[in-house]
């Protein structure tokens, strides 16, 4: 990914900012100006609360170029809670463990880095979902 | 609104062409498809290519290609539409004859993929998808239509095992084809036993990454008429393109091919039948999920039911709805941009009764469907012999 790509999507990667409609009220992500579902105008920012569940999932063993050294890595279709899907890598966790409908969270971890002197890039993944804990008294 | 025919056609074996540069391959396709028809001179060239700039280094397919076939002065563009491309260049053809711009057109679909290693070919794959948001995040296109198999299988409580049928259909079907890359049959049990690719998606579900070209002439009625040589006129009869979101998370319902849908019920409408009349169904079993779903969407299976025709043999030479009859992606293969015109070539052989041994029964409605991505572009075609 280019300087200037990673740089204007930068939002979207590291804090899940969409939009949301005025006219038909539903959450957008990613960010695309013209709402899917009504076709009117949508440019109002919305940050998503990262929380979701997971729709279907795969492990990815014969990565695209500049994956290789990540390779196996668990990706999903994460369903969040306001409506959007996305696309992302589950990190955190075992492929065993991993289920559909299972609640995920989204947390920023290192995506790739371009060489030695290039990009590093950071994005979302998404983890289970941890349980509060009790403060320890 | 003029009638448009298929007049000829060439294709090349499909493989690894080593020994054959991109624009050889397109020659080896269009040259015997001129010489089918009768033509030494076409009006225009619509070349159906998706990757050429990635893997070849080479755009401007249009005009290299028909300067390379001796064609050059005349009309010719590249069509791109990933997956789609080789019937979304059809379609341009046919948009061009129909419309009365043109009275012969040369199609022709090729791809070069095996020039490159297989990280490369895989990230240049993924550009079918939604580069920023589902390319980018590490997930490769084989990886995006395992999700939609493992969603498939959890929402209609179906085994891994129900969708080898297609795979087991695709291998026996190609034995019979010349030109198909594996040309073996497999057994279910081999099916069963394939090395996992990208859970749940074996080697057996997944078309080859490989090479090939196709081409077809397509011609005016009046020209036609004078010019077949005593072979069964094919019309094209309905020709509709439809499209959805490029990213699977953007999809209404990602388990509903919404662009199959669209395009397959113009196309019905085009030609005046339902898929009950079809007589054969070239689909796009780029994976054996989407083979499930594009019989789904296009009206010959109730939702979560398409797996179900092919365990029951309905998909076969024989079946009440046979596809992929001279191989499909699966097993002739896919060489991307080059597939939409393959399928046209195949289903013309059908329609005119010179599928050899691969002959279905009484053919004379065709439904060819070709995809983009995992269902952005999905266009649809019906042949019709006269």
């Amino acid at each position: 990914m280019t300087v200037a790509r990673s740089w204007r999507t930068r939002r979207q990667r590291y804090s899940l900012v969409g939009e949301r409609c005025e006219y038909c009220h539903n959450a957008i992500f990613p960010p695309r100006d013209v709402c899917p579902h009504c076709a009117e105008p949508a440019q109002k920012e919305f940050a998503l609360s990262g929380k979701g569940t997971i729709f279907s999932f795969t492990t990815v063993f014969d990565p695209p170029a500049g994956f290789e050294r990540y390779a196996p890595y668990p990706v999903a279709l994460v369903q969040l809670d306001e409506g959007p899907m996305v696309t992302a890598q589950l990190t955190d966790v075992v492929p065993e463990e991993i289920s559909i409908g299972m609640p995920v969270e989204m947390v920023t971890r290192r995506l790739n880095e371009q060489g030695d002197e290039g990009l590093i890039l950071y994005s979302y993944k998404f983890r289970p979902t941890l349980e509060p804990q009790a403060a320890i008294v | 609104m003029r009638s448009v025919y298929i007049a000829g056609y060439g294709q090349t074996p499909v493989g690894e062409q080593w020994q054959r540069s991109l624009r050889h391959l397109a020659h080896d396709a269009i040259m015997p498809a001129m010489q089918d028809a009768g033509i030494e001179r076409a009006d225009a060239l619509y070349v159906g290519n998706m990757l050429s700039g990635e893997l070849v280094g080479q755009e401007h397919l249009g005009a290299l290609v028909a300067d390379f076939v001796g064609l050059r002065g005349i009309e010719a563009i590249k069509v791109e539409a990933a997956c789609g491309s080789g019937a979304a260049a059809l379609r341009m053809g046919y948009i061009a004859v129909a419309g009365g711009i043109h009275d012969v057109v040369i199609v022709a679909g090729v791809e070069k993929m095996t020039d490159t290693v297989s990280k490369d070919t895989t990230a240049a794959l993924a550009m079918a998808a939604d580069q920023e948001y589902e390319a980018a995040e590490g997930v490769s296109f084989v990886a995006l239509n395992a999700m939609l198999m493992r969603r498939y299988m959890h929402v209609y409580d179906v085994p891994h095992s129900a969708f080898g049928y297609f795979a087991v259909n695709a291998h026996q079907n190609a034995v019979g084809n010349p030109n198909a890359m594996f040309r073996r049959a497999i057994s279910l049990d081999t099916y069963l036993k394939a090395p996992m690719i990208c859970e749940p998606i074996n080697l057996m579900d997944s078309s080859p990454i490989c090479d090939g070209a196709a081409a077809v002439v397509l011609m005016s009625e009046h020209l036609v008429r004078s010019m077949n040589g005593g072979r069964r006129p094919v019309r094209i009869a309905g020709s509709a393109a439809g499209t959805d979101s490029l990213a699977i998370h953007d999809r209404r319902d990602p388990l509903w091919l919404e662009a199959a849908w669209i395009s397959s019920q113009k196309a019905y409408q085009q030609a005046g039948i339902t898929p009950a009349d079809v007589d054969l169904f070239e689909l796009h079993d780029a994976f054996t999920i989407m083979a499930a779903l594009s019989l789904e969407a296009s009206g010959f299976a109730e939702r979560g039911q398409g797996v179900r025709l092919a365990q029951e043999g309905e998909i076969t030479i024989e079946g009440r709805v046979p596809v992929a009859t001279m191989g499909g992606l699966k097993a002739r293969g896919h060489p991307v941009g080059a597939t939409g015109v393959y399928q046209i070539v195949e289903a013309a052989q059908q329609v005119q009764g010179l599928a050899g041994p691969n002959q279905v029964h009484d053919v004379d409605i065709a439904l060819v469907q070709n995809i983009g991505g995992s269902g952005a572009t999905i266009v649809s075609h019906i042949l019709i012999g006269e």
